[in-house]
């Protein structure tokens, strides 16, 4: 069946049934409904003294249950620097279990190593993301089941609603205590937030704390809480690797091109009316985005305008915005630097938000739909403005979502911001190899040679009209990058299906083929 | 044209290629190392083809190693490698 963007959706594969995409809020659960969840109780005498807390891994894994078939989940607040995913499949495929779902908020090139459980069938399924290695590994077939590509968003809105079951949720915690008490901000291993595993702790019907560093009760500030942590492993096998974790300091681009684009974004926001009193603003960590931020600053200190709240991903740009007053607070699910990490420990206004308040569309309210405006990437745009982030022109799958879906279908002015051209590929395209994010939820589309803006935009009177930007179709776009790059050779796919993008709500925005070169 | 010495133009910069030519005594051998090879690797040989063709050079080794360069940067750098290369033949 076609879906409201025109792909060709299957009925079903490998026994999943698939619901089409029908349009941002096309689709809403028939009513209010309670999924299951399991209720805890540990007797007073055990927790008092102190039987929640386990040595090993192996321990915890044994006295859940771990069996065949079951889903696991992590978190990826530790990125390049997470040893834990990697040590717990070492003692999981000692254990002889098979037929896995990994349920990860992202799976990251440093988890290479599961590249051979996917091949030996000890991990069959994988829901979240896969950048890097293990990404290519599902391009070519390796996994035997699918490759469930979710939003931040997406994925809190499926395990809150039960669509997917976690049976045991492992949270690595750079900080707990005897009782369960977890935060990220303490630590040799300090990465933040820990809100990417919020749902995983509220939904799992078991949760494991890992940590390297057991502190006396109560561990506060108080991240996932007690009530929700079922044991406590105190290990000495580091769960992560500081260096990887968080970087030094995010430094702005000094690509000149970058830099260009990024101070036309300011014209675009500028000329929509977005730079005004009580503005909200999410920026990712990449160079345009990181950028954009510093000339947003510029342009709020030189106008004497003050926003209402930011949203990270928090890097230090947003750090240094949010102690110059020019917003009364950070919500924050991620942190990308040590600035980010020591600013959420010591600034109250600095507030640490779980995934589902973020960004779950099927909840009583979430951050993302209050943003004015987000600035993003892509590795694919095509004419109808569709956006590409998981999948390379290539074929390959090398990336996740992350936010992407859901910040740019909540905020008022929506922006992709890109070279046109990267490795002599253009990034706007006639069809884009994957569809991430639907073209309704974005406005604008800013490069180094013009300006695009989508027509069904509410801002399309006001950005066209500005004289500075050099306005273009995407048509024109194409066509001028196409004339540098010359036409490439179409990519060959297999009818195996590897992966299934869910839009936020669950629907299904497009399917990813096994590569056949 | 012949290629009579082993030189390099270009660098390892993002948009750039970095050729290497040596001589050879009998065949024409091109040896291509590309991010894009999937979508572009045919391309950009035949490019560096065409232009050794436009010199009538059938002779020697080319050794590209592209991080994306575009069809005018391929032909700029093999156009002063092959300079380089033949320098006794401009003299």
């Amino acid at each position: 069946m076609k879906n409201a963007i025109d792909r060709e959706i299957p009925d079903e594969v490998k026994g999943r049934k698939l619901r089409p995409f029908q349009g941002n809020d096309g689709y809403l659960p028939e009513d209010r409904f309670i999924p299951a969840t399991r209720m805890r109780a540990h007797s007073s005498s055990f927790v008092r003294q102190k039987k929640k807390v386990l040595s090993s891994l192996k321990e915890a894994l044994v006295k859940v249950g771990l069996k065949d078939g079951m889903t696991l989940s992590f978190h990826h607040h530790f990125r390049g620097g997470d040893n834990l995913m990697n040590h717990a499949f070492e003692i999981i495929q000692k254990m002889g279990v098979k037929d896995l779902t990994v349920n990860a908020s992202s799976v990251q090139p440093v988890h290479s190593p599961l590249i051979p459980l996917m091949e030996s069938k000890v991990i069959t399924n994988i829901e979240g993301g896969a950048n890097g290695a293990p990404g290519e590994a599902i391009s070519r077939g390796k996994l035997d089941g699918l490759l469930t590509v979710r939003s931040h968003g997406g994925r809190a809105r499926a395990i809150d609603s039960g669509d997917s079951h976690i049976d045991i949720a492992i949270i690595g915690a750079p900080t707990a205590d005897f009782m369960g008490n977890l935060n990220g901000t303490n630590g040799r291993y300090a990465c933040g937030p820990l809100g990417y595993a919020w749902p995983d702790a509220r939904m799992a019907d078991n949760v494991i704390a890992v940590t390297n560093e057991l502190v006396s009760f109560p561990n506060y500030p108080v991240s996932i809480p007690m009530t929700l942590v079922d044991w406590v492993v105190h290990t000495d096998v580091p769960i992560g690797d500081p260096k990887g974790i968080v970087s030094g300091t995010t430094r702005i681009t000094k690509d000149p091109m970058r830099l260009k684009i990024a101070s036309t974004v300011i014209d675009v926001l500028d000329s929509a009316g977005i730079i005004k009193e009580g503005l909200t603003f999410q920026s990712g960590a990449g160079g345009i985005s990181l950028a954009s931020s510093y000339f947003l600053m510029e342009e709020m200190l030189k106008k004497k305008i003050k926003g209402s709240w930011a949203m990270g991903g928090s890097t230090a740009a947003l750090v240094d915005m949010l102690d110059r007053g020019l917003f009364d607070y950070l919500l924050d699910v991620q942190a990308f630097d040590v600035t980010a990490v020591n600013s959420l420990r010591n600034n109250p206004r600095h507030i640490e938000i779980g995934a589902s308040c973020y960004a779950s569309p099927f909840n009583a309210a979430c951050a993302v739909n209050l943003l004015d405006t987000i600035v993003l990437g892509a590795t694919e745009v095509d004419l109808n403005f569709n956006a590409n982030t998981v999948t390379e022109s290539d074929g390959r799958i090398l990336h996740g979502i992350g936010g992407h879906q859901d910040t740019s279908s909540g905020a008022e002015l929506s922006i992709l911001a890109f070279p046109l051209i990267r490795g002599r590929v253009s990034v706007v395209v006639d069809n884009v190899t994957t569809v991430v994010t639907p073209g309704e939820s974005i406005d604008v589309v800013v490069t180094e040679r013009g300006v695009a803006v989508n027509p069904s935009s509410k801002h399309f009177d006001e950005i066209t009209n500005n004289k500075r930007l050099n306005i273009k179709s995407m048509e024109e776009l194409k066509n001028e990058a196409l004339k540098l790059t010359g036409p490439r050779k179409p990519i060959r796919f297999k009818d195996n299906i590897v992966g299934v993008i869910e839009n936020r709500d669950g629907t299904v925005l497009d399917v990813i083929y096994e590569l056949a070169d | 044209m012949d290629i009579i010495q082993t030189v390099k133009a270009g660098t390892l910069e993002s948009g750039d290629i970095l050729i290497t030519i040596s001589p050879h005594d009998s065949e024409l051998i091109i040896e291509l190392e590309t991010p894009v090879e999937s979508l572009y690797g045919e391309k950009i040989k035949q490019e560096i083809l065409d232009f050794l063709s436009s010199l009538e050079i059938t002779k020697g080794v080319i050794k590209a190693i592209d991080k994306g360069a575009l069809e005018y940067t391929v032909l700029a750098r093999m156009e002063t490698a092959i300079n380089r290369a033949c320098l006794e033949e401009f003299e």
